[in-house]
């Protein structure tokens, strides 16, 4: 995979990290989104994967202000390529652990969502999403990822209808975050890692994975599948 | 038998009397004129309103007329076919809504407060009781609909359906059917107003807080006859906004 200033990629032990860089919000525009397929590309040969990021934020959603500058059809690349990586998480033949190592908004609570298990951080962050009161509307897709993973009614009302910020304890209870994390963002990631090495160490055979996965989101798996997954190479930047 | 006023920015619907507030074609229509005046008010309103609907007297409401229908299939089915509408009107009401459930709600008025986003309910009487089973009728489709939308525990909605249990408003509550337990009557039409003014509060959009609950539950709002925006129309939506 290329360096860029986007993401990092390490192996540790069996477990393959991908970290978000920099202190800033992570909004998921179409670089970043297409370094993380390439970085979640390059897996091959792990036994699980952790996504991590650096800073007060996991991410803060789509990247709106990067939006503003493209035209309406063009705008169609940033929720294609989201939509492209959330295919490539479920069809990974690897399990999948989401480090939510500070505030996750909208598309990057909807990422986090995406993987197997979420690990979160407790003492600061919260999953927020922001749609409701942002004013935007939330396409099908994007609802069935919180349909598939967010299966209690209150809840999801709670989360969507009410625009509630949740954080790492309540997310525990309330069935959406498996871990609440004490300590920093190292804490965090460290956590995410070790489960990591303990689904790894199940030996679990790849392709069993990707088709159980599969067969457990099949409204998920359905409507993004035409997007990403199955080996499809990262987006490539937009002609212009 | 119902009546509509506006405090502020919470509209606030009444089922009048302290009768059983059965659903006849009546009470259904004229529930219908007044939620749909509420949609058009809040139109010119702009953001940040909400809808209470509340019941005077011992019930909610007892459900469809059966009492009219008596044994006649036609007159029963017409009922049901004219509900699904309304319930449609309710899950499509471009603001939160809040049913303050001040007395029994059984059937489609069990069915009626279920269309609202939040149920606040009194704890001292009264129960919700979907008494399809007890009575020896199916539940119509679009009922079923709303009820796997709204109760996703399995053991919550199989106790609702299938056993026929009548719930107090404890266990509504543990049951995730029923949102806040008040003392009587006037606590609870109190407290779904409180709350309805905070929702208001919030300044929501009310064509997106509309959109955005049917994207919760798109089986339901099809199967009770809406039609969700397509994700284009969406994308033009939020493109407009930039």
């Amino acid at each position: 995979m290329e360096p860029n200033n986007l993401c990092t990629v390490e192996r540790r032990g069996r477990v393959h990290v991908i970290t978000l860089t920099g202190a800033g919000e992570h909004r998921l525009g179409p670089a970043l989104l297409g370094a993380i397929r390439s970085a979640v590309a390059a897996s091959a040969g792990a036994g699980a994967l952790v996504l991590a990021a650096e800073g007060k934020f996991f991410s803060n959603g789509f990247d709106q202000a990067w939006a503003r500058t493209v035209p309406l059809h063009l705008q169609a690349t940033m929720e294609d390529a989201f939509r492209a990586l959330v295919a490539d998480l479920l069809a990974l033949p690897v399990p999948t652990v989401a480090a939510v190592t500070g505030h996750a908004a909208a598309a990057g609570c909807a990422l986090a969502l995406a993987h197997d298990a979420v690990f979160m951080r407790a003492s600061r962050g919260f999953l927020y999403m922001s749609e409701a009161d942002a004013g935007i509307k939330i396409i099908d897709f994007f609802a069935e990822i919180m349909r598939e993973k967010v299966p209690d009614a209150v809840v999801r009302r709670d989360l969507l209808l009410r625009g509630d910020r949740m954080p790492a304890a309540e997310a525990v209870r309330r069935g959406m975050v498996d871990v609440a994390v004490e300590g920093g963002v190292d804490d965090v990631v460290n956590a995410a890692v070790g489960e990591a090495e303990k689904l790894a160490a199940r030996g679990w055979d790849g392709d069993v994975v990707v088709e159980i996965r599969k067969a457990a989101w099949p409204k998920l798996w359905s409507k993004v599948k035409d997007y990403g997954g199955a080996g499809t190479p990262a987006v490539a930047t937009p002609r212009l | 038998m119902c009546t509509m006023e506006q405090r502020g920015r919470v509209f606030v619907l009444t089922l009048t009397g302290d009768d059983e507030h059965r659903l006849s074609h009546a009470l259904i229509a004229s529930i219908r004129s007044s939620v749909a005046s509420v949609a058009a008010a809040s139109a010119s309103a702009g953001p940040g309103t909400a809808l209470v609907t509340v019941g005077e007297g011992r019930f909610f409401s007892n459900g469809l007329d059966n009492i009219w229908a008596g044994t006649s299939r036609e007159r029963l089915q017409g009922l049901v076919d004219e509900l699904r509408p309304l319930a449609a009107d309710l899950l499509a009401l471009p603001m939160p809504t809040i049913a303050a459930i001040t007395g029994h709600a059984a059937a489609g008025g069990f069915l009626l407060a279920l269309c609202h986003d939040y149920r606040i309910m009194r704890g001292d009487r009264g129960v919700l009781y979907m008494s399809e089973v007890d009575i020896g009728l199916p539940l119509p489709p679009y009922f079923v609909s709303v009820l796997r939308a709204k109760i996703t525990a399995a053991n919550a909605l199989r106790d609702v359906t299938l056993r026929g249990r009548k719930l107090k408003a404890a266990e509504a509550k543990e049951m995730g059917i029923v949102d806040a337990v008040c003392p009587g009557p006037a606590e609870t039409a109190a407290e779904a107003i409180k709350l309805a003014e905070q929702l208001a509060a919030r300044k929501w959009d009310g064509n997106v807080y509309a959109s955005i609950r049917m994207s919760i539950f798109p089986e339901a709002c099809r199967s009770i006859g809406i039609v969700e925006e397509s994700d284009e129309e969406k994308r033009k939506h939020f493109a407009s906004r930039l």
